[in-house]
């Protein structure tokens, strides 16, 4: 495919042939032949061939390989004309990161460390199946996808001021539960609180570098050496079968043929299924939000139980990056409302953005970058830039550039954690292969991809943190 | 067929071929493979019988049905598949109705659980029929 080199972490695909728009790929020298190996180019070209694409089809700099659209895909879509695609969310939907502060700092736990951390890995249900750490009905699950993370506090997980500190408030509208199938409420009922396997995780992190000491304050991180939390996990079985359940219903209303990848199947914007769509997947979205809040009030708990105090321990902020949005932006130097799908890509709203909590206005929206398993995250901070460049989007991770099975073949779990251990970092898990599998080298340089989010201005490096103990789900 | 199923290397998600002298056999085959994503099926007993059926428009969306039973019984039950027992495919009128049996256990304590399976799907999938049958099939991990 032809590749042009814009700048130097700007590449195009020329709109051409089926393309309504132009693709653009974020990437530099030493990412873009990763990129260049596998089908991310030709899914990001496919996104730019859909209807009502607005602008151009963008890939973050951690983009790789998915289904349908590419993971760290971006395309937003006009009400008239557009599309909504399960496949341009993702399985996981509302996948996102939870980043919580303390007033610790790395002395103050180091006696603590691997307490706090057993307390923790006893807490937070992981691994597969139910294992959630409540057991609702089908009517109490709805009420968790009508109000998200509000549910959750009023149930006594958490503060209302969490709440502000959360996209959306925790709670996205309009979510209506009435259409998820009785299959999703069911794979739902039990695994609500509950962190799942894969790459999903929980660290404790502490502060090695700041950038932007004026940002990083009013994210309330002043210091290197403070101790973070960081919760990475999204809407478990109900949001992954909510997917399957709109795929099948599209495919059986609206049928396969004309397109490029049966997993970019989706419906128009107007059309009733394409609204119970949003509304379910606003249900899903939900559904983490409370997940998530969950989760941080047991680490909460934990850190309550080993060190006598969770004083000082805030939310900073949760961010999802598996969604679709309803957001404005500027065409052709035209306010328009434009379904926004973000797979894989944080929102990046700038300085001044009204749907940024006040006390992060003037500063922009705090914006989390998980590294892989025992390497560097990153915290930073939404640019006015991004809107131009991205539709306020940037990156999620750091991608990944190696297949699960390779990764098994090339590392073994136990030598990963005593490997990790002399670096000075902790982990649980429930097995060796979920470890060997998530090993830092299957991974991109999540250094370089923060690297171009700062220098094209889609996201501002504020804060570098590393993991000191790791729960892998 | 000696080889039941193999696995193949994709970036970020698992992608396997499975094999069989029928559809029937082929699809079977895909659910031992994507089971062993997961946990070792050897280890698990043949304790508790599940029958399932299913309807689907095209054989695609059959196999991703079928498949995803696997990680519906496993969330909604904690039910692990071992094997698939008396699998039949019949085309009715304009779809495809699949009934199987899957012979299990409920997760324990001594349950060895590698990873998890979010969703099966269409991406890259293959159902081919030469002198036998192929099925490929990519799931999101």
């Amino acid at each position: 495919m032809k590749l042009k080199r814009i700048s130097e972490y700007i590449w195009e695909i020329p709109k051409q042939g089926d393309m309504n728009v132009s693709a653009v790929v974020y990437s530099s020298s030493s990412l873009i032949e990763s990129v260049q190996k596998d089908l991310t180019l030709e899914q990001t070209r496919n996104m730019a061939c859909l209807p009502g694409i607005q602008r151009a089809a963008y890939a973050m700099p951690d983009a790789h390989q998915g289904y349908g659209f590419p993971i760290g895909g971006v395309a937003a879509f006009d009400m008239e004309n557009g599309v909504i695609s399960p496949g341009g969310v993702g399985y996981d939907i509302n996948c996102g990161v939870r980043l919580l502060r303390t007033d610790f700092f790395e002395k103050d736990i180091k006696k603590h460390k691997k307490a706090l951390l057993d307390e923790m890995f006893a807490r937070v249900p992981t691994g597969v199946g139910r294992g959630g750490s409540v057991h609702l009905s089908s009517k109490e699950i709805k009420q968790v996808c009508i109000r998200g993370a509000q549910w959750a506090v009023e149930k006594g997980f958490g503060r209302e001021g969490d709440l502000e500190r959360t996209e959306e408030g925790g709670c996205i509208k309009p979510a209506n539960p009435e259409n998820l199938s009785p299959r999703a409420l069911s794979r739902g009922s039990g695994q609500l609180g509950s962190l799942g396997s894969g790459n999903h995780f929980l660290e404790i992190q502490k502060v090695v570098t700041i950038y932007d000491r004026n940002i990083a304050g009013a994210f309330g991180i002043h210091s290197e050496g403070q101790i973070l939390v960081m919760i990475h996990c999204g809407s478990r079985g109900l949001g992954h079968q909510v997917a399957s359940d709109y795929i099948r219903l599209m495919e059986n209303e609206i049928g396969t043929g004309g397109l490029p990848d049966r997993q970019l199947i989706n419906a128009p914007l107007k059309s009733k299924l394409g609204r119970e769509y949003f509304e379910s997947m606003n249900a899903a979205v939900n559904f983490a939000f409370a997940n998530r809040q969950m989760i941080a009030h047991r680490v909460k708990e934990a850190f309550q139980t080993i060190t006598g105090t969770p004083e000082g321990m805030e939310q900073v902020y949760d961010v999802c990056h598996n969604v679709a949005k309803f957001e404005n932006h500027k065409i052709k130097g035209r306010e328009a409302k434009l379904c926004v799908h973000r797979k894989g890509a944080t929102r990046s709203f700038g300085p001044g953005h009204a749907e940024i909590p006040e006390v992060y206005r003037h500063v922009g929206q705090p914006v989390f970058i998980p590294g892989s398993m025992g390497t560097s995250s990153y915290v930073l901070a939404g640019t006015q830039k991004s809107e131009q460049l991205s539709f306020s989007s940037t990156a999620h991770g750091a991608g990944r550039v190696m297949s699960r099975r390779q990764a098994l073949r090339s590392f073994r779990g136990e030598k990963i954690k005593r490997e990790l251990e002399i670096k000075g970092v902790d982990l649980r898990a429930k097995g060796w292969r979920c470890v060997a599998e998530e090993a830092s080298q299957v991974y991109k340089d999540v250094d370089e991809v923060v690297k171009i989010s700062d220098s094209l201005g889609i996201g501002k490096r504020v804060i570098k943190v590393d993991p000191i103990a790791v729960i892998k789900g | 067929m000696k080889v039941k199923y193999r696995f193949l290397n994709h970036t970020a998600d698992a992608k396997f071929q499975a094999y069989g002298h029928s559809l029937e056999e082929a699809f079977q085959n895909a659910a031992e493979a994507t089971a062993n994503l997961m946990w070792s099926t050897k280890k698990v007993k043949p304790r508790i019988k599940k029958k399932i059926n299913i309807t689907g428009k095209d054989r695609e969306q059959l196999l991703v049905m079928f498949l995803e039973e696997i990680l519906f019984l496993l969330d909604s039950d904690d039910f692990l598949v071992r094997s698939v027992k008396d699998l039949s495919i019949r085309k009715e009128k304009a779809d495809y109705a699949l009934e199987a049996c899957f012979l299990g256990d409920k997760i324990s304590d001594e349950s060895e659980i590698f990873g998890s399976v979010k969703a099966v799907t269409y991406n890259d999938m293959i159902i081919e029929e030469n002198d036998h049958y192929l099925v490929q099939v990519v799931v999101d991990v």
